[in-house]
Protein backbone atom coordinates (compact mmCIF):
# COMPACT_ATOMS: atom_id res chain seq x y z
CA UNK A 1 0.00 0.00 0.00
CA UNK A 2 1.56 3.65 -0.70
CA UNK A 3 0.00 7.06 -1.53
CA UNK A 4 -3.83 7.41 -2.14
CA UNK A 5 -5.23 8.87 -4.84
CA UNK A 6 -7.15 12.12 -3.57
CA UNK A 7 -10.52 13.01 -4.17
CA UNK A 8 -11.31 16.75 -4.21
CA UNK A 9 -14.46 18.45 -4.11
CA UNK A 10 -14.40 21.78 -5.73
CA UNK A 11 -16.85 24.93 -4.66
CA UNK A 12 -17.82 28.10 -6.55
CA UNK A 13 -17.72 30.76 -4.85
CA UNK A 14 -19.13 33.86 -5.04
CA UNK A 15 -19.41 36.94 -2.24
CA UNK A 16 -18.90 34.50 -0.29
CA UNK A 17 -21.83 32.20 -1.38
CA UNK A 18 -21.76 29.36 -2.75
CA UNK A 19 -23.01 29.44 -6.26
CA UNK A 20 -26.19 27.13 -6.97
CA UNK A 21 -26.22 25.99 -3.58
CA UNK A 22 -26.10 21.96 -3.06
CA UNK A 23 -28.83 20.45 -1.54
CA UNK A 24 -27.53 18.46 1.41
CA UNK A 25 -30.83 17.46 2.95
CA UNK A 26 -30.02 18.82 6.58
CA UNK A 27 -27.40 21.89 5.93
CA UNK A 28 -28.89 25.35 7.69
CA UNK A 29 -27.27 27.13 5.07
CA UNK A 30 -26.86 25.48 1.53
CA UNK A 31 -24.95 28.60 0.52
CA UNK A 32 -22.45 28.93 2.98
CA UNK A 33 -19.01 27.55 1.95
CA UNK A 34 -17.56 26.83 5.09
CA UNK A 35 -20.14 24.42 6.43
CA UNK A 36 -20.08 22.32 2.88
CA UNK A 37 -16.69 22.27 3.56
CA UNK A 38 -16.95 20.91 7.54
CA UNK A 39 -19.69 18.29 5.39
CA UNK A 40 -17.04 17.29 2.90
CA UNK A 41 -14.49 16.46 5.49
CA UNK A 42 -16.93 14.33 7.37
CA UNK A 43 -17.72 12.42 4.57
CA UNK A 44 -13.55 11.76 4.07
CA UNK A 45 -12.67 14.29 1.57
CA UNK A 46 -8.83 14.49 0.64
CA UNK A 47 -9.03 18.02 -0.07
CA UNK A 48 -11.43 20.61 -0.56
CA UNK A 49 -11.21 23.51 -3.38
CA UNK A 50 -12.33 26.70 -3.26
CA UNK A 51 -12.55 28.50 -6.74
CA UNK A 52 -13.54 32.55 -6.44
CA UNK A 53 -15.47 33.82 -9.25
CA UNK A 54 -16.63 36.85 -7.14
CA UNK A 55 -16.62 39.32 -10.56
CA UNK A 56 -16.82 42.73 -8.52
CA UNK A 57 -13.36 43.65 -7.37
CA UNK A 58 -14.52 46.01 -4.36
CA UNK A 59 -16.22 41.98 -3.35
CA UNK A 60 -12.90 40.22 -3.58
CA UNK A 61 -11.84 39.93 0.08
CA UNK A 62 -14.64 38.50 0.86
CA UNK A 63 -13.04 34.81 0.14
CA UNK A 64 -10.21 35.63 2.99
CA UNK A 65 -13.01 35.49 5.82
CA UNK A 66 -13.94 32.12 4.42
CA UNK A 67 -10.87 30.64 4.23
CA UNK A 68 -10.34 32.07 7.86
CA UNK A 69 -13.22 30.61 9.17
CA UNK A 70 -12.66 27.43 7.10
CA UNK A 71 -9.14 26.90 7.96
CA UNK A 72 -10.80 26.98 12.16
CA UNK A 73 -12.91 24.08 11.01
CA UNK A 74 -11.70 21.90 8.84
CA UNK A 75 -7.98 19.73 9.42
CA UNK A 76 -7.76 18.79 5.43
CA UNK A 77 -5.52 20.88 3.28
CA UNK A 78 -7.12 23.90 1.49
CA UNK A 79 -6.88 25.28 -2.34
CA UNK A 80 -8.06 28.79 -3.02
CA UNK A 81 -7.97 30.22 -6.65
CA UNK A 82 -9.65 32.59 -8.92
CA UNK A 83 -8.70 36.45 -9.38
CA UNK A 84 -5.32 35.55 -8.30
CA UNK A 85 -2.60 38.06 -9.84
CA UNK A 86 0.14 38.80 -7.62
CA UNK A 87 2.49 37.51 -5.26
CA UNK A 88 0.85 39.50 -3.07
CA UNK A 89 -2.11 37.51 -3.35
CA UNK A 90 -1.28 34.55 -3.00
CA UNK A 91 0.56 35.48 0.51
CA UNK A 92 -3.04 36.88 1.98
CA UNK A 93 -4.29 33.54 0.67
CA UNK A 94 -1.69 31.57 2.79
CA UNK A 95 -2.21 34.01 5.28
CA UNK A 96 -5.99 33.54 5.90
CA UNK A 97 -5.32 29.72 6.11
CA UNK A 98 -5.10 28.38 2.36
CA UNK A 99 -2.69 25.58 2.36
CA UNK A 100 -2.19 25.99 -2.26
CA UNK A 101 -2.87 29.02 -4.35
CA UNK A 102 -4.21 28.16 -7.36
CA UNK A 103 -3.61 30.46 -10.52
CA UNK A 104 -4.59 30.43 -14.02
CA UNK A 105 -5.12 33.55 -16.27
CA UNK A 106 -2.40 35.36 -14.25
CA UNK A 107 0.31 32.23 -15.09
CA UNK A 108 -0.36 32.38 -18.59
CA UNK A 109 -0.29 36.31 -18.91
CA UNK A 110 3.07 36.57 -16.61
CA UNK A 111 4.82 33.10 -16.23
CA UNK A 112 7.28 34.62 -14.03
CA UNK A 113 4.77 35.09 -11.37
CA UNK A 114 4.72 31.44 -10.92
CA UNK A 115 8.59 31.41 -10.53
CA UNK A 116 8.27 34.20 -7.93
CA UNK A 117 5.47 33.04 -6.01
CA UNK A 118 7.25 29.82 -6.37
CA UNK A 119 10.16 30.91 -5.12
CA UNK A 120 8.81 32.84 -1.84
CA UNK A 121 6.42 30.61 -0.79
CA UNK A 122 7.34 27.16 -1.99
CA UNK A 123 6.36 24.97 -4.69
CA UNK A 124 4.00 22.70 -2.51
CA UNK A 125 1.76 25.69 -2.06
CA UNK A 126 1.46 26.77 -6.33
CA UNK A 127 -1.24 25.34 -8.44
CA UNK A 128 -1.47 26.07 -11.65
CA UNK A 129 -4.87 25.89 -13.07
CA UNK A 130 -5.01 24.68 -17.06
CA UNK A 131 -8.26 25.24 -19.07
CA UNK A 132 -7.59 22.98 -22.24
CA UNK A 133 -9.88 22.63 -25.26
CA UNK A 134 -8.93 19.81 -27.92
CA UNK A 135 -7.82 21.65 -30.95
CA UNK A 136 -7.05 18.42 -33.31
CA UNK A 137 -6.61 14.82 -32.41
CA UNK A 138 -4.54 14.03 -29.96
CA UNK A 139 -3.47 18.04 -29.42
CA UNK A 140 -5.15 20.60 -26.52
CA UNK A 141 -4.81 24.68 -26.35
CA UNK A 142 -4.88 26.23 -23.39
CA UNK A 143 -7.52 28.69 -23.14
CA UNK A 144 -8.20 31.48 -20.26
CA UNK A 145 -10.68 33.61 -19.09
CA UNK A 146 -12.95 31.09 -18.16
CA UNK A 147 -12.30 29.39 -21.40
CA UNK A 148 -13.23 32.51 -23.96
CA UNK A 149 -9.82 33.60 -24.41
CA UNK A 150 -7.50 31.40 -26.87
CA UNK A 151 -3.33 31.79 -25.48
CA UNK A 152 -1.79 29.41 -28.48
CA UNK A 153 -0.33 27.58 -25.99
CA UNK A 154 -0.05 23.75 -26.08
CA UNK A 155 -1.41 22.18 -23.16
CA UNK A 156 1.14 19.64 -22.54
CA UNK A 157 4.30 22.03 -23.31
CA UNK A 158 2.78 24.56 -21.16
CA UNK A 159 2.30 22.32 -18.26
CA UNK A 160 5.98 20.96 -18.58
CA UNK A 161 6.79 24.61 -18.59
CA UNK A 162 4.80 25.73 -15.36
CA UNK A 163 6.67 22.34 -13.63
CA UNK A 164 10.10 24.14 -14.77
CA UNK A 165 8.88 27.60 -13.24
CA UNK A 166 8.00 25.84 -10.14
CA UNK A 167 4.43 24.66 -9.70
CA UNK A 168 3.44 21.97 -7.20
CA UNK A 169 0.64 20.44 -9.07
CA UNK A 170 -1.45 20.93 -12.01
CA UNK A 171 -5.18 21.17 -12.11
CA UNK A 172 -6.12 20.42 -15.47
CA UNK A 173 -9.52 21.16 -17.16
CA UNK A 174 -11.23 20.04 -20.18
CA UNK A 175 -13.40 22.71 -21.51
CA UNK A 176 -14.95 20.92 -23.51
CA UNK A 177 -15.76 18.51 -20.79
CA UNK A 178 -16.78 20.94 -17.77
CA UNK A 179 -20.57 20.70 -17.54
CA UNK A 180 -21.39 18.08 -19.68
CA UNK A 181 -21.25 15.24 -17.06
CA UNK A 182 -19.97 12.57 -20.04
CA UNK A 183 -16.65 12.28 -17.82
CA UNK A 184 -13.00 13.45 -18.17
CA UNK A 185 -11.06 14.09 -21.05
CA UNK A 186 -8.65 10.73 -20.59
CA UNK A 187 -6.13 11.25 -23.76
CA UNK A 188 -5.58 15.08 -22.58
CA UNK A 189 -5.44 14.01 -18.52
CA UNK A 190 -3.18 10.84 -19.47
CA UNK A 191 -1.00 13.42 -22.13
CA UNK A 192 -0.46 15.78 -19.11
CA UNK A 193 0.04 13.50 -16.58
CA UNK A 194 2.88 11.11 -18.21
CA UNK A 195 4.83 14.46 -19.16
CA UNK A 196 5.45 15.98 -15.90
CA UNK A 197 6.46 14.97 -12.62
CA UNK A 198 3.91 16.53 -10.29
CA UNK A 199 0.93 15.27 -9.24
CA UNK A 200 -1.85 16.20 -11.94
CA UNK A 201 -5.60 16.93 -10.67
CA UNK A 202 -8.08 15.84 -13.80
CA UNK A 203 -11.58 18.06 -13.36
CA UNK A 204 -14.25 18.66 -16.10
CA UNK A 205 -17.28 16.23 -16.69
CA UNK A 206 -17.59 13.83 -14.03
CA UNK A 207 -20.89 12.78 -14.41
CA UNK A 208 -20.83 9.25 -12.19
CA UNK A 209 -18.26 7.04 -9.93
CA UNK A 210 -17.13 5.30 -13.41
CA UNK A 211 -15.77 8.57 -13.85
CA UNK A 212 -13.89 9.52 -11.38
CA UNK A 213 -12.30 5.83 -11.33
CA UNK A 214 -11.20 6.31 -14.89
CA UNK A 215 -9.10 9.54 -14.42
CA UNK A 216 -7.14 7.26 -12.24
CA UNK A 217 -7.00 4.39 -14.00
CA UNK A 218 -6.78 5.62 -17.90
CA UNK A 219 -6.32 9.26 -17.35
CA UNK A 220 -3.52 8.45 -14.51
CA UNK A 221 -4.40 11.49 -12.26
CA UNK A 222 -3.12 11.69 -9.49
CA UNK A 223 -6.15 13.07 -8.01
CA UNK A 224 -9.97 14.06 -9.37
CA UNK A 225 -12.06 16.79 -8.86
CA UNK A 226 -15.51 17.25 -9.10
CA UNK A 227 -18.58 19.27 -8.26
CA UNK A 228 -21.90 18.69 -8.65
CA UNK A 229 -22.13 14.96 -7.95
CA UNK A 230 -21.17 15.88 -4.89
CA UNK A 231 -23.02 19.18 -4.45
CA UNK A 232 -26.61 17.51 -5.28
CA UNK A 233 -26.39 14.52 -2.73
CA UNK A 234 -26.05 12.22 -5.76
CA UNK A 235 -23.00 10.40 -4.00
CA UNK A 236 -21.36 11.40 -0.79
CA UNK A 237 -17.30 11.17 -1.03
CA UNK A 238 -17.16 7.84 0.85
CA UNK A 239 -19.22 6.40 -1.52
CA UNK A 240 -17.49 7.44 -4.46
CA UNK A 241 -13.76 5.95 -2.59
CA UNK A 242 -15.62 2.48 -2.06
CA UNK A 243 -16.64 2.48 -5.47
CA UNK A 244 -12.82 3.33 -6.25
CA UNK A 245 -11.72 1.15 -3.72
CA UNK A 246 -13.62 -2.02 -4.94
CA UNK A 247 -11.99 -1.12 -8.30
CA UNK A 248 -8.33 -1.37 -7.00
CA UNK A 249 -8.04 2.15 -6.51
CA UNK A 250 -6.11 2.83 -3.34
CA UNK A 251 -7.93 5.79 -1.55
CA UNK A 252 -8.06 6.90 2.50
CA UNK A 253 -11.37 5.94 3.93
CA UNK B 1 14.63 27.54 32.91
CA UNK B 2 11.00 27.66 34.43
CA UNK B 3 8.46 26.57 31.94
CA UNK B 4 5.32 27.62 34.33
CA UNK B 5 3.22 28.98 31.43
CA UNK B 6 1.97 26.01 29.44
CA UNK B 7 2.56 27.91 26.91
CA UNK B 8 2.80 25.77 23.47
CA UNK B 9 5.54 28.04 21.28
CA UNK B 10 5.16 27.38 17.56
CA UNK B 11 8.69 28.27 16.13
CA UNK B 12 8.41 31.27 13.80
CA UNK B 13 11.38 31.71 11.53
CA UNK B 14 10.06 33.39 8.65
CA UNK B 15 9.73 30.77 6.44
CA UNK B 16 5.75 29.89 5.31
CA UNK B 17 2.73 30.43 6.85
CA UNK B 18 1.82 28.62 10.43
CA UNK B 19 -1.28 29.72 10.57
CA UNK B 20 -2.27 26.01 9.88
CA UNK B 21 -0.21 24.53 12.50
CA UNK B 22 -1.22 27.24 15.36
CA UNK B 23 -4.93 26.57 14.19
CA UNK B 24 -5.11 22.99 15.08
CA UNK B 25 -3.12 22.86 17.73
CA UNK B 26 -5.35 25.83 19.62
CA UNK B 27 -8.34 23.42 17.82
CA UNK B 28 -6.46 20.67 20.58
CA UNK B 29 -5.22 22.56 23.18
CA UNK B 30 -8.21 23.32 25.75
CA UNK B 31 -7.87 26.33 25.97
CA UNK B 32 -4.19 26.87 26.83
CA UNK B 33 -2.14 29.63 25.11
CA UNK B 34 -0.73 28.05 21.49
CA UNK B 35 2.13 31.36 20.64
CA UNK B 36 3.29 31.67 17.06
CA UNK B 37 6.58 33.78 17.83
CA UNK B 38 9.97 34.43 16.77
CA UNK B 39 10.95 35.45 19.95
CA UNK B 40 13.88 33.62 21.40
CA UNK B 41 12.78 34.46 25.07
CA UNK B 42 8.91 32.98 24.57
CA UNK B 43 10.26 29.66 23.25
CA UNK B 44 13.16 29.70 25.79
CA UNK B 45 9.92 29.69 28.46
CA UNK B 46 7.05 27.96 26.77
CA UNK B 47 6.55 24.70 27.98
CA UNK B 48 6.12 22.50 24.58
CA UNK B 49 7.70 23.79 21.30
CA UNK B 50 6.54 22.87 17.90
CA UNK B 51 8.91 23.03 15.32
CA UNK B 52 7.87 23.14 12.37
CA UNK B 53 9.44 24.39 8.10
CA UNK B 54 8.21 24.49 5.08
CA UNK B 55 9.98 25.07 1.50
CA UNK B 56 13.37 24.49 1.07
CA UNK B 57 15.85 23.40 4.07
CA UNK B 58 18.87 25.66 3.01
CA UNK B 59 16.95 28.81 3.29
CA UNK B 60 15.01 27.58 6.75
CA UNK B 61 18.51 26.84 8.57
CA UNK B 62 19.64 30.47 7.28
CA UNK B 63 16.45 32.10 8.62
CA UNK B 64 16.63 30.39 11.52
CA UNK B 65 20.66 31.43 11.91
CA UNK B 66 19.26 34.89 11.10
CA UNK B 67 16.71 35.24 13.60
CA UNK B 68 18.72 34.26 16.26
CA UNK B 69 16.54 30.91 17.23
CA UNK B 70 19.06 28.23 16.67
CA UNK B 71 20.25 28.29 20.19
CA UNK B 72 16.84 27.83 21.47
CA UNK B 73 15.63 25.40 19.76
CA UNK B 74 18.47 23.42 20.54
CA UNK B 75 18.26 23.73 24.09
CA UNK B 76 14.22 23.26 23.61
CA UNK B 77 15.38 19.71 21.83
CA UNK B 78 17.21 18.89 24.80
CA UNK B 79 14.56 19.66 27.98
CA UNK B 80 11.16 19.90 26.94
CA UNK B 81 8.15 18.51 25.09
CA UNK B 82 9.48 19.19 21.15
CA UNK B 83 7.57 18.28 17.98
CA UNK B 84 9.24 18.72 14.48
CA UNK B 85 6.94 18.89 11.55
CA UNK B 86 8.08 18.25 7.69
CA UNK B 87 11.31 20.77 7.39
CA UNK B 88 10.65 20.91 10.82
CA UNK B 89 12.14 16.59 11.17
CA UNK B 90 14.36 17.35 8.47
CA UNK B 91 16.37 19.91 10.20
CA UNK B 92 17.09 18.20 13.55
CA UNK B 93 19.67 16.19 11.13
CA UNK B 94 23.37 16.47 10.13
CA UNK B 95 22.83 17.42 6.66
CA UNK B 96 20.41 17.72 3.80
CA UNK B 97 21.55 17.06 0.07
CA UNK B 98 18.74 20.00 -0.38
CA UNK B 99 21.22 22.61 -1.09
CA UNK B 100 24.38 21.03 0.17
CA UNK B 101 24.08 22.41 3.90
CA UNK B 102 23.86 21.35 6.93
CA UNK B 103 21.65 21.09 9.89
CA UNK B 104 21.43 21.14 13.12
CA UNK B 105 22.46 17.46 14.23
CA UNK B 106 19.91 16.75 16.76
CA UNK B 107 19.78 13.09 15.13
CA UNK B 108 23.18 11.15 13.18
CA UNK B 109 22.12 11.01 9.58
CA UNK B 110 21.13 12.81 6.15
CA UNK B 111 18.20 13.78 4.40
CA UNK B 112 17.91 12.31 1.01
CA UNK B 113 15.77 13.46 -2.48
CA UNK B 114 13.56 10.34 -3.22
CA UNK B 115 15.89 8.62 -5.95
CA UNK B 116 14.27 8.60 -9.08
CA UNK B 117 14.99 5.72 -10.54
CA UNK B 118 12.93 4.23 -7.44
CA UNK B 119 9.88 6.23 -8.39
CA UNK B 120 8.07 3.53 -9.70
CA UNK B 121 4.59 2.04 -8.41
CA UNK B 122 4.30 -1.95 -8.59
CA UNK B 123 2.04 -1.57 -11.56
CA UNK B 124 4.52 0.34 -13.16
CA UNK B 125 2.96 3.65 -13.30
CA UNK B 126 5.52 6.45 -12.31
CA UNK B 127 5.85 7.81 -9.09
CA UNK B 128 5.09 11.77 -8.68
CA UNK B 129 7.57 13.80 -6.93
CA UNK B 130 6.90 15.97 -4.59
CA UNK B 131 4.94 13.09 -2.83
CA UNK B 132 1.94 14.80 -2.00
CA UNK B 133 -0.84 13.48 -0.47
CA UNK B 134 -2.59 10.52 2.15
CA UNK B 135 -0.37 7.94 3.16
CA UNK B 136 0.50 5.46 5.67
CA UNK B 137 2.36 6.11 8.54
CA UNK B 138 3.20 2.21 9.84
CA UNK B 139 4.37 2.16 13.62
CA UNK B 140 7.59 0.58 14.18
CA UNK B 141 7.89 1.00 17.80
CA UNK B 142 4.67 2.22 20.14
CA UNK B 143 5.30 5.75 21.23
CA UNK B 144 2.78 7.84 23.33
CA UNK B 145 2.28 9.96 20.47
CA UNK B 146 0.60 7.30 18.43
CA UNK B 147 -2.22 6.72 20.94
CA UNK B 148 -5.59 6.81 19.64
CA UNK B 149 -4.12 6.30 16.05
CA UNK B 150 -4.27 3.25 14.25
CA UNK B 151 -0.96 1.57 12.70
CA UNK B 152 -1.49 2.53 9.35
CA UNK B 153 -3.64 5.15 9.34
CA UNK B 154 -3.09 7.75 6.46
CA UNK B 155 -1.44 11.45 7.28
CA UNK B 156 -1.02 14.32 4.90
CA UNK B 157 2.33 14.54 3.28
CA UNK B 158 4.14 17.25 0.98
CA UNK B 159 7.78 16.89 0.47
CA UNK B 160 10.67 16.02 -2.02
CA UNK B 161 13.04 15.31 0.82
CA UNK B 162 13.61 12.65 3.25
CA UNK B 163 15.16 11.53 6.11
CA UNK B 164 17.59 8.48 6.53
CA UNK B 165 18.60 8.25 10.28
CA UNK B 166 21.87 6.53 10.89
CA UNK B 167 20.62 5.42 14.02
CA UNK B 168 17.77 3.01 13.32
CA UNK B 169 16.20 2.87 17.18
CA UNK B 170 14.84 6.22 16.70
CA UNK B 171 12.60 5.44 13.83
CA UNK B 172 9.20 5.24 15.30
CA UNK B 173 7.21 5.46 12.02
CA UNK B 174 7.87 4.17 8.22
CA UNK B 175 5.96 5.17 4.89
CA UNK B 176 6.35 3.18 1.76
CA UNK B 177 6.78 5.73 -1.37
CA UNK B 178 8.95 3.95 -4.35
CA UNK B 179 11.05 3.17 -1.02
CA UNK B 180 10.38 2.98 2.19
CA UNK B 181 11.13 5.76 4.13
CA UNK B 182 11.52 6.97 7.99
CA UNK B 183 8.47 9.02 8.17
CA UNK B 184 8.77 9.44 11.91
CA UNK B 185 11.25 9.63 14.68
CA UNK B 186 11.45 10.03 18.66
CA UNK B 187 14.18 10.32 21.25
CA UNK B 188 13.65 11.29 24.98
CA UNK B 189 11.66 14.54 24.75
CA UNK B 190 11.75 15.03 21.45
CA UNK B 191 8.93 13.54 18.47
CA UNK B 192 9.36 14.88 14.62
CA UNK B 193 7.06 13.61 11.47
CA UNK B 194 7.49 13.62 7.91
CA UNK B 195 3.59 14.15 7.52
CA UNK B 196 1.66 17.70 8.47
CA UNK B 197 -0.48 16.63 11.48
CA UNK B 198 -2.52 19.88 11.09
CA UNK B 199 -3.71 18.99 7.78
CA UNK B 200 -4.08 15.37 8.47
CA UNK B 201 -8.06 15.22 9.75
CA UNK B 202 -8.19 13.02 12.94
CA UNK B 203 -5.19 11.34 12.97
CA UNK B 204 -3.83 14.13 12.84
CA UNK B 205 -5.48 15.63 15.67
CA UNK B 206 -5.54 13.24 17.48
CA UNK B 207 -1.31 12.94 17.16
CA UNK B 208 -1.01 17.26 18.09
CA UNK B 209 -3.60 16.59 20.89
CA UNK B 210 -1.22 14.01 22.54
CA UNK B 211 1.67 15.80 22.54
CA UNK B 212 0.01 19.07 24.15
CA UNK B 213 -0.55 16.31 27.22
CA UNK B 214 2.81 14.13 26.72
CA UNK B 215 5.27 13.79 29.59
CA UNK B 216 8.34 12.41 28.15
Amino acid sequence: MGLAKRIIPCLDVTAGRVVKGTNFVDLRDAGDPVEIARRYDEQGADEVTFLDITASSDQRDIILHIVEACAAQVFIPLTVGGGVRSVADVRRLLNAGADKVSMNTAAVDNPDLVAEASAKVGNQCIVVAIDAKQVAPGQWEVFTHGGRKRTGLDAVAWACRVQQLGAGEILLTSMDRDGTRNGFDLPLTRAVSDAVDIPVIASGGVGNLQHLADGVTQGRADAVLAASIFHFGEFTVRQAKEFMRERGIEVRL
Amino acid sequence: MASASGRIAVVDYGMGNLRSVWQALVHVAEGREVLVTADPALVATAERVVFPGQGAMPDCMRELEARGLRAVVLEAAKSKPFLGICIGLQMLFEHSDEGDVPGLGVFAGGVRRFPAEKMIAPQGDKLKVPHMGWNEVKHTRSHPLWNGIADGARFYFVHSYCVEPLDRECIVGMTDYGIPFTSAVARDNIFAIQCHPEKSAEAGLALLSSFTRWKP
